[in-house]
């Protein structure tokens, strides 16, 4: 049985080429339903393709070719031929003072809650970080009512011109671009330009901005800050070196959608080049130039600023180790629910330390599932 | 789209089903979801069940991923 893990574009792209090649395939996801970030909540058909949803792939076995998963029914083992990771993305959050107070959300962060409910019409909102990612949250925000008092964008002006060439390249994006363009007509877009400070007593209020040598003051009901994103590779350690596990690299939808397609039809034994997948991945190496991240952002957090918002660790108390492990055994930071997923991918960008992924279990397990893997490990359960 | 009630802390909101947990509470007004270990309120920050800021209890489970969980009428969520 060939497995998918991830149900957003890269795996439901997947899962049909190999359906296509006339193979069955089980994807496995986390979420409550299958979509993964952006086809988040639409109605998504999978054929004949078996879908375990609100089921997490824990641990993986490269060499005895079985995924351990918790889901609704307790903890299984499923044996695997072909296993393939299309676990998406997460965003990039970079501590700044303020940036733990309640309002103060993801750029992707408070797409994913529009989404599922979150009202904002009439709300005052700041959006600020990195990416196209953005535009299309600052369009969806608008157009759901909310009153986007600015975009800030980190990369500058020069950055953004290379950007704004490939898009030229591309006729999908460039209309993409255009639609936000249209939507987003009246909202200033600062470039160099970033959120130093978030302000007020339990509730954001106003935030600090910053571009250059320009500093002022917005007040806003949300802010909404992502600097763009990081691959949720925490599986991949698993099983590195197994030739029966196919990793899918992720990007924006039309690269993941290809992406899939290429690793589902690798795990059916059919291999097809595409010249779209490789113009695709030159777009996103394009972008990523773009939006290279500021050094200076490095000198967001203060001492006292909160780097672990799980346990609360400040940039002082993490100055002075040499990696993220020193620092995890001295501080606690990583050690939370969220096992550093988000103060590690923060730590290597200020402090350049490289050992920030995560060791098995991928996730806080129970008690029982790791009882299953040792029996599943001596043979026991199948 | 279909209203339902949810039994917040005591108090009776009203929200869309469909919605996810913390959408209807952010949507109805509450603005913490947890203290963090130094004592400061907490709220979503990821909208993805990746960072944990959203967790509450929810039908007498802890530590619940508000913004993972889809609403139920007469859900209790306590915070
Ligand atoms: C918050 C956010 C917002 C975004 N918005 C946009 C946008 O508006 N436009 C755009 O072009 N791109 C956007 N992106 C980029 C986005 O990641 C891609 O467009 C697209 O979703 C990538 O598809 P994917 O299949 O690679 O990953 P995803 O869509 O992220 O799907 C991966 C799936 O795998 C699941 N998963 C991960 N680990 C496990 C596990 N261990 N066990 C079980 N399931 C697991 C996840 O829950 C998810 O459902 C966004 C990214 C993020 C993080
Ligand atoms: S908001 Fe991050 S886990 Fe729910």
């Amino acid at each position: 049985m060939i497995i998918v893990v991830g149900a957003g574009p890269a795996g439901i792209a997947a899962a049909r080429c190999v359906l296509e090649c006339n193979l069955p395939v089980t994807v496995i996801d986390d979420n409550p339903a299958p979509g993964g970030q952006i086809w988040r909540g639409e109605a998504i058909n999978l054929g004949a393709a078996q879908l375990l949803s609100g089921t997490r792939v824990v641990a993986i076995d490269g060499r005895a070719r079985t995924v351990l998963t918790e889901g609704p029914g307790g903890p299984r083992t499923l044996h695997f031929s072909k296993l393939i990771l299309a676990t998406g993305s997460r965003e990039l959050f970079l501590p700044f003072p303020g940036w733990t107070l309640p309002g103060v959300f993801g750029a992707g962060g408070i797409q994913a809650l529009v989404k599922t409910g979150l009202h904002v019409a009439g709300k005052r909102i700041v959006v600020a970080g990195s990416g196209p990612l953005l535009l299309a949250v600052a369009a969806l925000l608008r157009r759901r009512g909310a009153d986007v008092r600015l975009i800030a964008e980190q990369a500058r002006p020069a950055a953004l011109f290379s950007f704004a060439a490939a898009l030229l390249t591309n006729a999908a994006k460039l209309k993409e671009g255009a639609g936000f363009a249209w939507t987003l007509a009246g909202v200033p877009y600062a470039t160099g330009a970033w959120v130093e400070a978030a302000e007020a007593e339990g509730h954001v209020r106003h935030v600090h901005l910053r571009q250059g040598n320009r500093r002022w003051v917005e007040e806003c009901d949300y802010a909404a800050i992502g600097y763009g994103l990081v691959p949720n590779d925490e599986l991949h350690s698993f099983a590195a070196d197994s030739e029966h596990v196919i990793p899918v690299p992720t990007g924006d939808v039309d690269l993941a959608t290809l992406e899939g397609a290429a690793a589902g039809y690798e795990a059916a034994g059919q291999p097809r080049p595409s010249a779209k997948l490789e113009r695709a991945r030159r777009f996103g190496a394009v972008l990523a130039r773009a939006f290279a991240l500021d050094p200076e952002l490095r000198s967001l957090p203060k001492s006292d600023t909160f780097v672990c918002r799980c346990e609360d660790v400040t940039l002082e108390r993490l100055c002075g180790w040499d990696s993220f492990r020193a620092a995890k055994l001295h501080t606690r930071c990583g050690m939370g629910p969220c096992q550093g997923r988000i103060c590690g991918p923060a730590a290597r960008f200020l402090f350049g330390w490289q050992d920030t992924s995560i060791r098995p279990p991928a996730f806080p397990v129970r008690i029982a599932s790791l009882v299953t893997t040792t029996l599943a490990t001596n043979g026991e359960t199948s | 789209m279909a209203t339902i009630n949810l039994l917040v802390n005591g108090r009776v909101i009203a929200a869309e089903s469909g919605s996810s947990v913390a959408a209807a509470m952010l949507s109805s007004g509450i603005t913490t979801f947890r203290t963090s270990v130094s004592g400061e309120p907490r709220a979503p920050l990821c909208g993805m069940g990746i960072c944990f800021e959203c967790r509450v209890t929810i039908e007498g489970q802890d530590h619940a991923r508000s913004c993972q969980i889809t609403v139920q009428d007469g859900m209790v969520i306590t915070t």
